[in-house]
């Protein structure tokens, strides 16, 4: 009987692992699929031109470019909010402070809340600030849906620092303040894993960036011009009737899934090496 | 107030037996000779202790606690869990008020200076006060920025002095030799025993007055035990060191002054052999002999 289930939940797992395997190749199988015959250089070299109504000559530099700025200048502006939040109630709030608390619950409530949402709330403000669909737009927007990610995985590394390691740096004479460097240090896997997850999230995101960063078919020069994203390319061209454009957009998707690839395993890298020597 | 010297062939081993509590003390030993005031009399202390009383969330953590530590000794606290023994010390250097909800009345003097007083700033008190705690907790750097962070945040940016301080420091604390081809490899590297030796050397390079320990072996092997222990009896020729420990053992191999403290209250203090030989309290006598711990 023991035996009967302990075969029963092992099977259980493996099968759980293959689910979510498998699934991972088959998505994989229908953008490689579909999206390698529309790949070419020009894809990811040129902006569109001519044809179709979204062009089906050129290739999608405006929409990676766009991606590219919103990904970073979210996460520049996520971190410079969210670094400050996770130190000041890890080291300045006593253990079990209520606005600690609050602030936990809170980022909670941001974190479940959908992205199409996050992109009316932008809009909503954009309209009374008086701003109109533009890369600054779709920065603010994707910096709201990131920033909660960023609290919560940065504080959950920074409630396990030891009590033992502030008290030792304290004990040394330092200030609250002095103490930062060091536990800035001790969760810097934590940093690293958080701007992952939200770097994930913010350049797969569609619905926060359809009202606020917009469309456009060239490449933002500014902050005020609108700007093109790949998961939107993707949702318009797959809205096309034509095949041809269809099977660009799944290019885009694997140009996605490639730019997620490679700044995953960049940050990997640079986290372990990171670690190695000054850790 | 009688003073009497007693050096009696008889009672070499244990001179203590039938001399009352205001008497000073001499022993007569073939190793060492030391003149040892007891606890009413204690000249020139470090620390003193007036009616301190510690309240941690409506719980009465420290009662009513007065105490003299003697200056260039070991002070051992002795007595068990939950006695308030490394609350006592944690108020020492106020790293007590981080957690929430304490309430702390009464006096401590550290070298003249009401350590509570307003016009204080606390990382003055804390600067005077190296702390070794029951794991040892190398800061997530290398071995020389572990050493040269505490001079720096006091000021110290020259490199050159910055490296005569590590070299001192991780020498004073034994470890210099076994180091000094990797100073730039991370702290927690090297073994727990080392780690502990390398968190001494940190608190000493700040130049403090006293050193606290709270349990600063009972993590360690017997080895590194008996390192840390020859350290802290070395240093005590510079420093105070006043350490919390659970194993009597080690009171009894280094302490030159006890600390007795039951349920938030000291029971009793005195020189170590006094205390230990002829403890004037019933429950110091029954916690010495074993009877609870």
């Amino acid at each position: 009987m023991r035996r009967f289930e302990e075969l029963f939940f092992k099977t259980l797992m493996i099968l759980a692992t293959f689910i979510i395997l498998g699934s991972l190749m088959m998505i994989l199988f229908a953008v490689l699929k579909r999206g390698l015959p529309a790949m070419n250089l020009d894809m990811i070299t040129k902006i569109p031109s001519g044809g179709f109504y979204i062009g089906k000559e050129g290739g999608l530099l405006n929409a990676i470019a766009g991606s590219l700025f919103i990904v970073i200048g979210a996460t520049v502006l996520g971190l410079l909010i969210s670094i400050p939040i996770v130190i000041y109630i890890n080291i300045y709030l006593p253990p079990k402070s209520f606005l600690a608390n609050i602030t936990r619950l809170s980022s909670d409530v941001l974190f479940g809340i959908p992205s199409i949402v996050y992109g009316a709330f932008g809009f909503t403000l954009m309209v009374y600030l008086g701003i109109r669909a533009s890369l600054f737009g779709g920065i603010l927007a994707v910096t709201l849906l990131i920033t909660p990610i960023l609290i919560r995985s940065m504080d959950e590394v920074a409630k396990l620092i030891p009590k033992d390691l502030k008290d030792a740096a304290l004990s040394l004479g330092a200030t609250r303040y002095e103490i930062i460097k060091v536990i800035l240090k001790q969760i810097s896997p934590g940093i690293t894993t958080a701007i992952l997850l939200s770097v994930g999230r913010a350049i797969g995101d569609a619905a926060s960036v359809l009202f606020t960063a917009g469309y456009t078919d060239s490449i933002p020069t500014s902050l005020s011009q609108p700007a093109a994203t790949l998961p939107l390319a993707i949702f318009f061209q797959l809205s096309s009737p034509i095949p041809e454009v269809q099977d660009r957009a799944y290019a885009a998707a694997l140009i996605l899934t490639v730019i997620v690839l490679v700044l995953s395993l960049t940050a990997r890298y640079y986290s372990r090496k990171f670690s190695k020597n000054k850790i | 107030m009688s003073l009497s010297l007693v050096i009696p062939e008889k009672n070499m081993r244990y001179p203590s037996e039938d001399i009352n509590e205001s008497t000073i003390l001499t022993i007569v030993n073939n190793e060492r000779k030391k003149v040892v005031p007891s606890s009413s009399t204690i000249l020139n202390p470090l620390i003193s202790v007036r009616n301190l009383n510690v309240f941690i969330q409506k719980n009465h953590i420290l009662k009513n606690v007065n105490l003299d530590l003697p200056n260039k000794a070991i002070t051992c606290i002795i007595g068990p869990s939950g006695c308030g023994k490394t609350t006592l010390l944690k108020t020492f250097n106020r790293l007590l008020e981080n957690s929430s909800e304490i309430k702390i009345t009464g006096e401590v003097l550290v070298d003249g200076e009401n350590i509570h007083d307003r016009n204080i700033d606390v990382t003055h008190i804390r600067k005077k006060m190296g702390l070794l705690s029951q794991r040892p907790c190398p800061l997530p750097m290398s071995i020389y920025d572990n050493i040269a962070y505490g001079p720096k945040i006091h000021g110290i940016r020259n490199k050159r002095k910055l490296d005569v301080i590590v070299k001192k420091y991780l020498s004073a604390a034994g470890l210099w030799e076994e180091v000094k081809d990797r100073l730039n490899a991370p702290a927690n590297r090297l073994s727990i025993g080392q780690q502990q030796r390398l968190c001494l050397a940190r608190g000493l390079a700040v130049e403090p007055q006293v050193i606290l320990g709270d349990e600063a072996t009972s993590s360690l092997d017997p080895i590194s035990s008996k390192t840390i222990e020859e350290l802290f009896v070395h240093l005590k020729e510079d420093y105070s060191i006043a350490l919390v420990t659970h194993t009597l053992r080690q009171a009894q191999r280094i302490a030159d002054h006890i600390v007795f403290m039951y349920l938030g209250e000291v029971v009793e203090s005195g020189p170590a052999a006094e205390v230990f030989n002829n403890p004037k309290e019933k429950l110091t006598r029954e916690y010495l002999s074993g009877y609870f711990s």
